[in-house]
Parts: structure tokens; sequence; C-alpha cells
């Protein structure tokens, strides 16, 4: 990854146009992306935080093919309708992705994932992870439950219950769910380009006056 | 003249009253900002430029709320540790207000207003009603009546504190070389500014900051979180600490940091700074940082505890 690059991906230019990425996904797809794209997804995610995670890494074995699939971190709230028996997302906001950080890396190797969905950023071990496994690190609206819920329309599967509804390994279907690349297959992460252009105003806002 | 006039919650129409009135109030408080912060939060919106990362992360702000509000749902799925705070007269029954109310917070958790969120920290287990050790958290006062009309009032007030927020919340204790900070204004800045640095978009930018200066650790903390309850547009009554929150605003949104951290203008919606006196030997600033769903809305009961008024 680069260190002074700090204008690819035309971060400081405006206007820039929503891109869609539509199921099925692929790794090709996938590192056309740049960090700040604003992209719109259509097709499967998989649900995983905490409890998913962590069985992925350890056990090294899906309850299904997570092949060029993306993983959303979002604990929903989703509530089964008592006479049609059917799933509904109620709230379905993106939860902090750092907690992952000691299992993304192996889930990209072993389960060939494409991508995640987070809030927050995640370290330089995912960020290594995504360029040699061609992922991309989407940022997904922080409280926006309702909007995200609503792009959700239908809940396909449920896996790993046994883990407690919030932690279940979901399979939805989404339609234009909004995200941002945040970090992307070629290094580059928007987090880290934020973070040093504050250092930078900080340095000159505080120390010169 | 020294009459104390106290309330028996347990009476029946009594009872009744002060649940429907929490109910709605924590209702309320999950599904719908109040006026003086979508004031600002739109105003954000508009400020950013169209076709940035930015605007898009707004938009999607502006239409959530829209729609929480229709549907009387949690604007975000993590309701937060639910803070309670009560203003009372003199004679007022704190334990039987405590038990109506956790039987409020069961039945909010229930309707789905807040999302089974409390953990026991020994077991990890999930209390699945939002009621253990230490929550929700109560928090009351004794009001100073100055006139008659007054003498009876009960202000109630809630705030949802959510998690990701709550953890890029800070006390640093001064001097700090590192961030230059010295026992005065100037050093209190440096502090409150390296927490929207440090926090970047992880607290859900753009953020309200509640601020305070001096107390030891758990008063600073206690006082952080209650400036968050002042209105947003609203003047410190200090002018010096009027400026330094003008000037804590203005620079953080030079930062650039802007929503979610995707850069933009917007980096922190306002800050509200108070001051407690501290030891010669300490010296701390506490800040809490609250997300964007900045969540917390109160009222007035009349004398049959029924909601007199809002109060945001
Ligand atoms: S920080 Fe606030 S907006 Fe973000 S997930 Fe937590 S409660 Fe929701």
């Amino acid at each position: 990854m680069s260190d002074n690059n700090n204008n690819n991906n035309n971060n400081n230019d405006n206007n820039k146009t929503t891109l869609r990425l539509n199921y099925p996904y692929t790794k090709e797809a996938v590192k056309n992306l740049k960090a700040g794209d604003m992209v719109l997804i259509s097709g499967k995610l998989f649900t995983g935080r905490d409890a998913v995670h962590k069985h992925l890494h350890d056990t090294q074995i899906s309850p299904v093919n997570l092949f060029n699939q993306i993983i959303y971190h979002c604990g929903p709230v989703v509530l089964q309708n008592p006479q049609t028996k059917k799933y509904e997302v109620k709230a379905a906001g993106p939860t902090t992705s750092i907690r992952e950080e000691p299992y993304q890396w192996e889930i990209m190797r072993d389960h060939g994932i494409v991508g995640v969905i987070g809030k927050g950023g995640m370290g330089p071990k995912t960020l290594d992870g995504l360029i040699k496994y061609g992922c991309v690190y989407f940022h997904a609206i922080g409280g926006a439950a309702q909007v995200l819920a609503e792009k959700i329309v239908s809940v396909d599967n449920v896996y790993l219950m046994e883990l407690g509804s919030p932690e279940a390994m979901w399979e939805l279907s989404v339609v234009d769910f909004p995200v941002v690349v945040t970090m992307d297959s070629h290094g580059y992460s928007l987090h880290e380009i934020i973070k040093r252009k504050c250092d930078q105003h900080l340095k000159q806002l505080l120390d010169h006056n | 003249m020294n009459e104390i006039n106290v309330i028996n919650l347990n009476s029946i129409g009594l009872k009744e009253n002060i649940f429907n009135s929490l109910l709605e109030l924590l209702r309320r408080t999950s599904t719908e900002l109040t006026k003086d912060v979508t004031d600002i939060l739109y105003k954000a919106y508009d400020d950013e430029v169209e076709g940035s990362e930015a605007k898009y992360a707004m938009k999607i702000i502006k239409d959530n709320l829209e729609l929480a509000k229709s549907k009387s749902a949690p604007i975000c799925q993590d309701t937060g540790t639910v803070l309670i705070y009560v203003n009372h007269p003199v004679g007022f029954p704190q334990r039987e207000f405590m038990n109506i109310a956790k039987e409020v917070v069961i039945r909010a958790t229930e309707l789905g207003y807040l999302r089974q969120n409390s953990v026991n920290s020994i077991n990890q287990k999930n209390a699945g009603n939002n009621i253990g050790l230490g929550h929700p958290s109560f928090h009351f006062e004794e009001h100073e009546h100055v006139n008659e009309n007054e003498k009876n009032k009960i202000e109630i007030r809630i705030m949802l504190k959510g998690g990701g927020c709550e953890n890029v919340g800070m006390q640093h204790s001064l001097p700090n070389i590192t961030i230059k900070a010295n026992r005065d204004l100037d050093g209190v800045k440096r502090a409150i500014i390296d927490v929207v640095a440090q926090a970047q978009g992880k607290g859900c930018s753009p953020g309200v900051l509640g601020v305070c200066i001096g107390g030891d650790r758990s008063s600073g903390q206690l006082e952080s979180k209650h400036q968050l309850l002042r209105k947003l547009d609203d003047h410190n009554e200090d002018p010096i600490l009027d400026k330094l929150e003008k000037e804590v605003v203005a620079i953080a949104n030079k930062l650039e940091i802007g929503p979610m951290g995707f850069g933009g203008k917007t980096t922190l919606l306002s800050c509200k700074i108070g001051h407690l006196n501290r030891l010669p030997a300490s010296f701390f600033v506490t800040v809490a940082y609250m997300c964007w769903v900045h969540r917390r809305q109160g009222i007035e009961l009349d004398k049959d505890l029924k909601i007199k008024s809002w109060l945001y």
C-alpha cells in the first residue's frame, strides 16, 4: 500500500456518481471498487457478528458456502410473524467492525468472501487480507436502522440459530443497500486518508495561534 | 407553609397515569429526535457538497429520521443505556418511582421501543428485559422551588445513550504532554479536540459533546452526560464557556472528519461545557460523545401525573 498517495480515488472530487454492485458478486467486480466509492448493493448478504466470526474462524467450517459472498456486521432485530411464520427484519444497522479484526483475515482466506459491510473501519491485518484475497470493506451508515431494514426485501434462511437471534447468520436479500467503500483491495483506506488530513489540520489549527 | 406534599404513586389512578406518561416519553425518545437536534442535522445535510460521500450519508440519516418517526420504530437498533433524570419536589417517593419506571422499561422492550440491551458483566447473559444492576440508570434531584407555583413541579427526562459513541468518550487528566494540554482553558480545548480527533467517525459522527471541566473522576462523568440534556440552541450562561463551546465546534468542523468519518464539513453538531470544582491535585476534562442519534426528551407532569408539557 502507498503511504503518500493522498489523492487516489478522487477523494476530493465532488459529484461522483453512485455505483452498483449486483449479484452474483465476483472478484473482478470487487477489484474495480475504490476507497471513496458510493455503492448500492443488490443481492445477498449474510449477517455475522462476534459469535459467527469466532465460529467461522475457529472451525473453518461454514454452514453455507460463502464463496464470493458478502458478510454484514449486523445483529438485526428479526421478528417472526406468528401466522405466516415468515421472518421480518425490524432494524438492521451495522455494528462496530473492529471487534472482528482478530478473525477477518482468516475468514477471507478460508471462506473466499468478496466483501464485508460494517461501520468504523478495520485494522491493518484486515487491510492486508483485502489485498491478498481480493476483498473490499464497505461502510454502512451507523444508526440508520430503519432505512437499511427497508432495503432488505426478504429473509431467505437462517444458520447458527443456536447462537441466539442477533448473533445468528441470517441470509438476506437486499436491493439498493447503500454503502461507501472505505477500504479497497488495492490497499487504500479512506480512514487512513481522513485521519492523515485531520492530523495536518490539527497541527495548523492548534499550533499556530 | 412547610407542609410536605407526599405523593402516593401506588394509588390506582396515579400509578396508571405515570406509567402511561413514562411509556410515551420512552417511545418518543427512541423514535423521534427533538427539534433542536433535527434542525441542526438538516442544516448539516444542506451544508454538505452535492455528490459527496458526506451528502450521501446525511441523506440516509435524514431519510432514517423520517422513516423512524412515521413507523414509530427505533431510530437506531442500539437503543442504548436508558438514563432517567427526575427533578422532583420534597417528599417524592423515589423508590416507588423506580419500581414503576422499571415496569415501563420492560413494557417498552416488549413493544420494541427498546432492544434487549442489558447484559450481565460476569456471566454475559442478556437480561432480555433491560433490567439489571445499574440499569436503567436513575438520577434524582430534589429541586429548590423559587415560588409557590413551582413547589410541586415534577420533570422527567430520558436519555438513550448508544454504545458505539459511549466507547469513544474519554477523560483526560491535565497536564498532558502528548497533546500539549496544560491546566488552562487552552489545555481544556486541546483535550476536547483530541477526543474528536481520536473518535474520527467511530462514534457515528456528526456528534454532540457533553463536557465537564474539573470534578473528581465520577462526578466529571456524570456532569459531562448531564450537559447533553441542554438544548442544542441554548447559550452557556458563562461567557467564557460560551465562547469555548463555539470555538470547539468551529475547530472540530475544520478537521474534515465528516459524517461517519467519510470526510466532509460537519463533524460536530454541538458542544456543551459545564464545570465543577476540583482538588488542587487533579484537573480532569471529561468528554461524553453522543452520536447523531442524540436521543433525549423530557416531560413535565400535571397533578394527576399525566403529561402536562414536553420539555424539548
Ligand atoms: S453510536 Fe449511536 S448511531 Fe451509532 S450505532 Fe450506536 S446508538 Fe446507533
